[in-house]
């Protein structure tokens, strides 16, 4: 008798219906989970109010008050210009946020067209795409965003275009291997057997069992996103100062770095807890919905 | 103690998990050495926990107490894993239900093998050697010299089974426990598995034997243990047991094992809790279906074949041809391999033959384009082995219904509950289940739902695909007798698909016996079983479980 036999044994005996098959459903949110559901509550009220938490102006400049370190009156310091650090952190997480779901929707969405088209379309348009694929892969994703700007020139719009683009042939793959999985699946020939027409079992079975795992890719996808427009704006092809992006402000602070480190601390703090904030919902969803659906489980 | 010669020795076990009530209650029993014990019981019994904690696996969050737990006349209870490791494989060995998980898929069985030699014993490579060779010719593998360099992978279920049961027995432990060691494999190589631990029972090792099937252990076990809800309801001697049972548990399980009952008879209990003494009820004569000879599916000359990965073709379906009258069930059985579940495939037109043809209700069926097929569709129904991967994981039994019945997205109506439910009703579920998920249901549960939304589209025809074979012998009974009922309530046609000669025997009009791809004998169910004529429907019958009593 197998493990997973035991478990269930176990299961009926102790009169616990064993609900996931596979392993107890994860009740408690862990103190990394918390912690990310504030700062993710945070962020996004900065992004949809930023008034609330900051309620100055982010462009406003004060120059007798410039280079002051982290105090009570400045709680993250000022800039060259005497612009409050804080604020304009606060402000910029719109930026950020947009940016990082724009270029996601944008890689996500090419990566469904051109992954369902090669899992879908037969063996022809298959090759065609992987070989695509694998000439967009051969390039560092970085690289292929630069190659898009430097071609269509520098700015917040290219700079998203550009990280959705580098991000398309990851997504594309994952979708792929999912469909053609889904596909053979056991429930996909019983809905033939009941008498199914191709697209009513697409839509109905092969998409949602698709797509569902991809929710939480996406939300993994976001904190990458954010992390790479940041890079662009640092290297200034992307929002370009004083525009207060992170990346941007990032970028500003450089210069100063060895007698303001405030300038570029802040903003790269703010990048990097909004990258792991992603990341650590993104599992916790993931870890959620996995013991809910199996999808191919066998 | 007075009895000094017992290799294992329980008196009144318990095992208990945090702070839950235990699941092992007061189990107590001795086996001697050259003797079989066999303790059976359904899912869920406590057998296989009971296994566990006789060798210190029952886990870090088990509680485990006994008056006393002897193995080979020294107290083996609250011993520490250090303590443990130095008796496993020494003092007791273990063999598992799927020996493709229990052995290392990188390493050489021969290696597999010598590792409980090297752990336990001073013996030099060479002698290892030696010895896993000898091993490997007492547990019957062919050719031991070319076998030792195999991966698990590429021996067969019986091969691989015999690898796990020579590295059990390598330091010939007094003891053996054998943890449903036949139940993933064909019923030949079953019989082959079982003539194995007999032999070395008669050797003097004492076998403890754990199992759902009271056939099964009926050809090996000196005693039978039957084990209900984390208690021994019943312990015997075989024969006893199993000839005149006492409790009502021994009795449900007796009367689930389908061979040698007749067509029509009832296997399960649960319908008639009034004839204890006869679980064998024939049913009366004048509810019989009657086949009036109409061609409901006809197989003309199938043949499909595939490609190895060497690029050579082989021939899974090899020129099959039959028919199936209405109302009647045709049984298609062969082992692993002998394309079975290929010519479901076809019959269901799920792939297209390579040459030949199938004709449904006397009409074109691979040859039509999917289109034409789908206006016959709701005719024919199918029933699979995998009843849970032929739902779509995210769908609750009511979606998965309403869909079968074509009632789409008015789910919500109350005339759409009625209909699901009469349709549970149907196959003996309540309407409790409706909101849960499949993953969420027990075995027996799945099937029924599976042949729920078969039904559903009211069809004529049921291709049943190993329907019973991931069930409990109890759960099996109850499954088969609902097909029974629906057949004969609806006059159904069904192609009834299993590797169990008893079962299909229990079930089908017609036999029809694959081999190879090929059929070798088919005709009625009676005269099959009674006087079968190929060879190899010989050797198949005489590997059917039966109560050997």
């Amino acid at each position: 008798m197998s493990d997973l036999e035991v478990q269930a044994e176990l299961a009926a005996q102790a009169g616990q219906p064993d609900r996931s098959g596979i392993s107890g459903r994860p009740r408690r949110f862990g103190v990394a989970e918390t912690a990310a559901g504030v700062l993710a509550l945070f962020l996004l009220t900065s992004a949809v109010m930023p008034q609330l938490l900051a309620p100055g102006d982010p462009l406003a400049i004060d120059p007798l008050s410039a280079f002051a370190p982290p105090s009570g009156a400045h709680g993250f310091g000022t800039d060259e210009s005497g612009r409050d650090i804080y604020t304009r952190v606060v402000h910029g997480t719109q930026y950020s946020l947009v940016i990082g779901a724009a270029a996601t929707a944008i890689g996500l969405g090419l990566g469904i067209v051109l992954g369902t088209l090669a899992g879908m379309l037969g063996r022809v348009v298959d090759f065609t795409v992987n070989r695509f694929l694998e000439v967009l892969f051969a390039f560092p994703g970085l690289l292929l965003a630069l190659l898009f700007i430097l071609i269509f020139g520098p700015g917040v719009a290219t700079a998203t275009i550009a990280v959705g683009l580098s991000t398309a042939p990851g997504y594309a793959r994952i979708i792929r291997a999912q469909l053609i999985s889904v596909r053979s699946a056991a429930f996909v020939e019983a809905a033939t057997v009941l008498g199914r027409t191709r697209w009513q079992i697409l839509l109905r079975h092969i998409l949602p069992n698709t797509l569902a795992p991809l929710f939480v890719l996406a939300t993994l996808g976001i904190g990458q996103a954010i992390v790479w427009a940041a890079t662009l704006s640092y290297l200034g092809l992307g929002a370009e100062p004083p525009t207060a992006e992170w990346g941007a402000m990032l970028s500003a602070g450089r210069t100063y770095i060895t007698s303001a480190w405030w300038m570029s601390f802040f903003p790269g703090l703010f990048i990097v807890l909004t990258a792991v904030t992603a990341t650590v919902l993104g599992r916790s969803i993931d870890r959620r919905l996995r013991h809910v659906s199996v999808p191919g489980h066998a | 103690m007075n009895e000094p010669a017992a290799a294992l020795s329980v008196r009144n076990l318990l095992v208990g998990f945090g702070a839950a009530a235990p699941v092992v209650r007061g189990v107590s029993f001795d086996i001697v050495p050259g003797e079989c014990l066999a303790i059976v019981g359904e899912s869920g019994s406590g057998k296989s926990v009971t296994a566990r904690s006789l060798l210190g696996l029952a886990g870090a969050n088990a509680r485990v107490s006994a008056d006393w737990l002897d193995l080979g006349g020294h107290s083996v209870l609250g011993l520490t894993e250090h303590a443990w490791q130095a008796r496993r494989g020494r003092d007791v060995g273990l063999v598992l239900q799927d020996a493709l998980v229990s052995l290392d898929p990188l390493r050489p069985i021969g290696r597999e093998i010598a590792d409980s030699l090297r752990l336990h014993t001073s013996l030099g490579a060479a002698a290892r050697a030696r010895r896993v060779l000898e091993l490997l010719d007492a547990v019957g593998l062919p050719h031991p010299e070319l076998q030792v360099q195999k991966l698990s992978g590429q021996l067969s279920g019986g091969e691989r089974q015999r690898a796990l049961i020579a590295a059990a027995i390598a330091l010939n432990p007094p003891l053996l426990i054998a943890d449903e060691p036949t139940t993933a494999l064909d019923v030949t190589v079953q019989a082959q598995i079982l003539a194995l631990l007999e032999q070395i029972t008669g050797g003097g090792t004492a076998v403890l034997l754990i199992s759902h099937d009271l056939a099964v252990v009926s050809r090996i076990a000196h005693r039978v243990a039957v084990m209900h809800d984390g208690e021994l309801v019943e312990t015997g001697r075989t024969t006893q047991v199993l000839g005149s049972p006492e409790q009502e548990q021994t009795r449900r399980m007796v009367a689930a094992i389908p061979a040698d009952k007749p067509r029509g008879t009832r296997l399960s209990e649960a319908d008639t809790p009034n004839t204890p003494s006869l679980p064998s009820t024939r049913i009366d004569s004048s509810t019989e279906k009657t086949p009036d000879g109409t061609i409901v599916l006809e197989a003309i000359g199938l043949s499909k074949s595939f490609r190895r990965p060497d690029g050579t073709r082989q021939l899974a379906v090899d020129d099959v041809s039959f028919a199936l009258r209405r109302g009647s069930t045709l049984g298609i059985v062969g082992e692993s391999g002998s394309g079975k579940t290929t010519t479901a495939r076809l019959l269901l037109a799920l792939m297209a033959p390579d040459r030949g043809e199938v004709r449904v209700f006397g009409q074109p069926w691979t040859t039509a384009t999917e289109k034409t097929r789908r206006g016959l569709r709701a005719g024919v129904g199918a029933i699979y082995q995998d009843a849970l991967g032929s739902f779509d994981p995210r769908w609750s039994v009511a979606e998965i219904l309403s869909d079968a019945l074509g009632l789409g997205r008015q789910r919500r109506a109350p005339q759409t509950t009625a209909r699901l439910t009469s349709l549970l009703d149907e196959v003996g579920l309540a309407a409790t289940v409706l909101p849960r998920r499949p993953l969420e249901l027990s075995g027996g549960q799945r099937q029924r739902v599976g042949i729920a939304r078969a039904l559903a589209g009211k069809p004529q025809l049921l291709i049943c695909d190993e329907p019973v074979s991931s069930l409990d012998v109890t759960v099996q009974a109850q499954v088969l007798d609902l097909l029974d009922d629906v057949q004969r309530e609806r006059g159904l046609s069904l192609i009834f698909i299993s590797h169990d000669l008893g079962v299909v025997a229990h079930v089908s009009d017609q036999i029809a016996v694959m081999r190879a791809g090929r059929i070798v004998e088919l005709g009625p169910a009676a005269r099959v079983f009674a006087e079968p004529q190929h060879p190899y429907s010989v050797e198949l019958l005489a590997a059917v479980p039966r109560l050997s009593v």
